[in-house]
């Protein structure tokens, strides 16, 4: 008989190097400025959860990591490559996959076929052959749809794999999406707001989810989320956005702490706010 | 095709016997990652020997209990089959059990090994064990997973995969190549085969120890009795921990040769059906009402064209379907009108149902209403009764085909010999009575006589036909303080034969009239609500609508119309009803896992409510505990009103006989 006394405990989680890293970026959309001189670092395996007050920049950070914004200064160097002009789809086949804070799924297409774009920039197959949908192309979609049934069962949504996606309560809508993210097979997951709007039992499931993913794949996780609960349960590091300024940066612990943090949330009287 | 049924007399023995007879033929199926995935008797046959050599390399012994907690899986039947190979009793357990229930059953059985499904399950079993380490109780040693999701942080030597497990017992097969063929030599019919513990309406769980006789030779009267072969398909949804699921998917499945198919999720059972389409299938009746609820939800949301051909032709299928089934005469216009509906109608319901391919369909466990009974008769299939219990192997009694009624539950079955007591109860002795409850012998003593004669504890009677009718359990039948009989069960029936009334709890033991308690059905209900345009936001909104309440009364008056009917029942009419603001649930021990109504339970938690019943008030307050899935326990807070139920005072000269 194993003498073992203690309850399963996870293993400490080692984290890589910086698999992305952002310096001093900055991003105006005319007058407004959304970011302002933003440095920060997400290690690999490591989840890092972006937050801060509504039109903190927070999205607006997303989308300069995916190459959907372009910042007009600073760079962004992704896997040891800087940049400073990535396309989303650059993004894309470079292993940068992302969920929207309002779901962009397929309406009218079934959880299954949805879940397959995911796999569209792993196609090689050019029209012709997709199109006569024989050989080389069948073995190839067959190839696709085995690792999709796997991504279906890590989600547990088999019983919604033909359901038109359009028809599906909020919820499962939102773990679809996370699906289309992983059939990516990305290194890098962002995540904007994937509790938003959800109940308390929907957003444990999506919280395992997301530690799941973390853990059976070694995916970095770039979240963002306004349920404080949440983001301190699940991230190992928290950046803390507020007018496009980057206030705080450290572990969920830290940051908790930090007056700026608390001003931030709570609402000192900004000057900005004084000026208006 | 058949090649007709296996020898032996355990398991292990019929499985090499229908690797032998069947090698090739798919024994078991598993849809996973969209495909059905398949296992031939051959391929079962060496699953079954790496488990049972890496279970007897792991430690376990002749004698050992096995714990098996976790969804219908191929490797889960497979484990059973391994273990009583070596000898050891499997003791699958009920997998949505919470801690503290699952505690008990391991601890009573002394299990020493777990195979369980995933991380859920390991928690479970590490939660129960921690306190155990410390105060030196016997635990579980080790524990066996089959899905390894989320498990990779778990490093405890205790835990192993099951493909692990059966990498080690290939090892250890290929180093004691005689093992395996002796240690099935060693077994016969008279070893325990498995315990299985009842959820029991009253008490603590109670372990059913079957020999591999009782289920062997119980499964193999009711295949020569309904011709079963290896031709028959069936899918393994039901509990593992239930009898039944024993009895159809291993002792039939084993006799026979069958395949069974495992579902790839519990959310997706309908799906895999309908894809399986199987030819001998089973369900307690509240799911062939589930289906019937669903499909009449459907119709009324169908074109006026298809709703006024489904009303015609279920209409003449009422009347002349099950007349056809039971090969009775039928006038030939009626039979050219069936057949057209079978073209229709009926074929395509049936088909989306999965259930084109039923050959033959059992119900059992509760009344089934006679509606609903009917519905998939005069459909053309041949859905029967049985009656049966663990301590019995299930077959008791079951309806001989071509001798089906709605309101018995059939002849003894094989080999079953049944008597009715002065008392009204229910007794019989068989191939599948019990050897004994473990370790409590004096609860064997009070349900089994030294020459097996087993006291169901059932008041029923025969008919005039020789077929067994149950009216309710022996101890709940009472009396109204007037002397009127008065079976809660029989009153409790007739209501949820209403498909708005999902459960329904009856009061009147040595009191002035009968009271209830009604449970409305969510889905029906709300179905209903949203046509009349009444909004709702929680069932407990829906269940304080006055109008739902309205509805209520007039269901309750129908039933109490139909009880005037009959003299030695017409006095136990329902007088006053409340509709409950929250569902029964078996978390907060309202119900068994089996989903039966513990009145007992329900009475005391509200008896506020049941006082507030005979008092005359037209509303009662109550605060309740609610324990949610997880475990952690809340209050809820209701003011519920009370309403009065019309009863028929003027019975109409009613013959009722009682045979017995």
């Amino acid at each position: 008989m194993t003498a073992l006394a203690e309850a399963p405990t996870p293993l400490a989680k080692s984290f890589g190097g910086p698999i992305l890293t952002v310096e001093n970026v900055t991003l105006a959309f005319g007058g407004i400025t959304a970011l302002a001189d933003v440095s920060f670092e997400i290690r690999e395996h490591e989840i890092c959860a972006i937050i801060g007050p509504n039109g903190a920049g927070k999205s607006s950070m997303l989308n300069v990591i995916n190459g959907f914004y372009n910042p007009q200064s600073g760079s962004i160097t992704y896997k040891g490559v800087t940049r400073t002009r990535m396309r989303p789809h650059q993004a894309a086949s470079q292993g940068i996959a992302r969920t929207f804070q309002n779901i962009a799924l397929f309406r009218g297409m079934t959880t299954l076929d949805n879940i397959m774009t995911g796999r569209l920039l792993k196609m090689r197959r050019g029209l012709f052959w997709q199109a006569i949908h024989w050989g080389p192309a069948r073995a190839e979609e067959l190839e696709h749809r085995e690792f999709v049934e796997h991504v279906i069962d890590f989600l547990e949504i088999q019983s919604i794999r033909k359901t038109p996606v359009g028809t599906l309560p909020y919820g499962l809508q939102k773990r679809v999406e996370l699906g289309r993210a992983l059939a990516a097979e990305p290194d890098l997951l962002l995540l904007d707001e994937p509790m938003a709007g959800m109940n308390v039992e929907e957003k444990e499931d999506m919280c395992r989810f997301i530690l799941d993913v973390n853990e059976e794949f070694g995916t970095t996780i770039a979240l963002i989320e306004h349920d404080m609960g949440v983001v301190m349960d699940i991230s190992d590091r928290v950046v803390v956005l507020d007018y496009g300024r980057k206030i705080a940066d450290g572990t969920p612990a830290e940051v908790r702490g930090d007056q700026a943090v608390i001003d931030a949330y709570l609402g000192v009287v900004h000057e900005t706010e004084s000026t208006s | 095709m058949s090649s007709g049924l296996s020898e032996g007399d355990s398991f292990p023995k019929l499985l090499i016997s229908n690797a032998a007879l069947r090698a090739a033929r798919p024994a078991m199926r598993e849809k996973e990652f969209g495909i059905w995935q398949r296992w031939t008797w051959a391929e079962v046959l060496d699953e079954v020997r790496s488990l049972a050599c890496g279970l007897a390399a792991a430690g376990l012994k002749r004698g050992d209990k096995l714990a098996i907690i976790g969804d219908n899986r191929p490797q889960f039947y497979w484990s059973m089959v391994a273990a009583q190979v070596i000898g050891a009793v499997p003791v699958p357990m009920y997998q949505d059990s919470i801690a503290e229930e699952l505690a008990y059953v391991l601890a009573h059985s002394e299990a020493r090994f777990a195979i369980v499904e995933d991380q859920e399950q390991v928690d479970k079993l590490f939660e129960i064990r921690r306190p155990q380490e410390k105060t030196g109780e016997a635990y579980i040693e080790k524990i066996f997973y089959k899905d390894s999701r989320g498990m990779r942080s778990y490093k405890q030597d205790s835990l192993l995969s099951i493909a692990d497990l059966q990498a080690a017992g290939r090892a250890y097969d290929a180093e004691n190549p005689e093992f395996f063929a002796t240690e099935i030599a060693k077994g016969n019919g008279g070893d325990i085969a498995i315990i299985l513990y009842t959820s029991g309406t009253t008490g603590k769980p109670k372990g059913v120890m079957l020999s591999f006789d009782n289920i062997i030779i119980t499964a193999r009267n009711s295949v020569e009795q309904d011709g079963l072969s290896d031709a028959d398909d069936v899918v393994a949804y039901l509990p593992m921990a239930w009898v039944g699921d024993n009895v159809f998917s291993l002792g039939q499945c084993y006799v026979a040769g069958f395949c069974v198919s495992c579902p790839e999720s519990t959310a997706t059972v309908m799906l895999d059906i309908r894809e399986i389409g199987p030819t001998y299938f089973f369900a307690p009746p509240r799911i062939f009402e589930n289906i019937l609820t669903q499909v009449m939800i459907r119709m009324e949301d169908a074109s006026a064209i298809k709703r006024r051909m489904f009303k015609f032709f279920m209409g003449l299928a009422r009347r002349v379907g099950p007349a056809i089934l039971d090969g009775r005469p039928v006038a030939f216009l009626d039979r050219l009108g069936y057949a057209a509906g079978r073209v229709l109608v009926y074929g395509p319901l049936m088909n989306t149902l999965g259930f084109s391919r039923i050959r033959l369909a059992y119900t059992a466990g509760e009344a089934i209403g006679p509606d609903i009974f009917d519905f998939y008769r005069s459909l053309g299939m041949n859905l029967k009764q049985l009656y049966g219990m663990t301590e019995g192997a299930v077959f008791v009694t079951t309806q001989p085909d071509g001798e089906v009624k709605a309101d018995t539950v059939g002849k003894p079955s094989p080999g079953v010999d049944i008597r009715i007591a002065d008392s009204g109860e229910v007794i019989f002795r068989g191939p599948g009575v019990f050897r004994e409850y473990y370790k409590n012998p004096q609860a064997t003593a009070e349900v089994k006589t030294a020459d097996g004669w087993y006291s169901t504890g059932d008041a029923g009677f025969f008919d005039d036909d020789g077929h067994l009718k149950i009216i309710d359990r022996a101890a709940d039948v009472g009396r109204l303080n007037d002397g009127t009989l008065y079976a809660p069960k029989y009153l409790e029936n007739k209501l949820k034969f209403f498909p708005h009334i999902q459960e329904a709890v009856a009061f009147g033991d040595r009191r002035d009239e009968a009271v209830v308690f009604i449970n409305i059905d969510l889905e029906a209900v709300g179905s209903w609500a949203e046509r009349l345009g009444i909004t709702y936001g929680s069932y407990r909104e829906l269940a304080a609508e006055p109008r739902v309440y309205d509805l209520i009364a007039d269901e309750i008056a129908e039933v109490n119309r139909d009880l005037a009917n009959d003299a030695q029942l017409a006095g136990s009419q329902i007088h006053r009803f409340l509709i409950l603001h929250k569902e029964l649930d078996a978390d907060d021990g309202e119900m068994t896992r089996t989903r039966k109504v513990r009145r007992g339970f329900v009475a005391d938690k509200y008896a506020v409510l049941v006082e507030a019943l005979y008092s005359g008030a037209d509303h009662a307050e109550i605060e309740t505990e609610v324990t949610y899935e997880d475990g952690r326990k809340g209050a809820m807070k209701a003011d519920l009103m009370i309403a009065r139920a019309a009863t028929t005072t003027a019975p109409a000269p009613a013959t009722m006989k009682i045979a017995s």
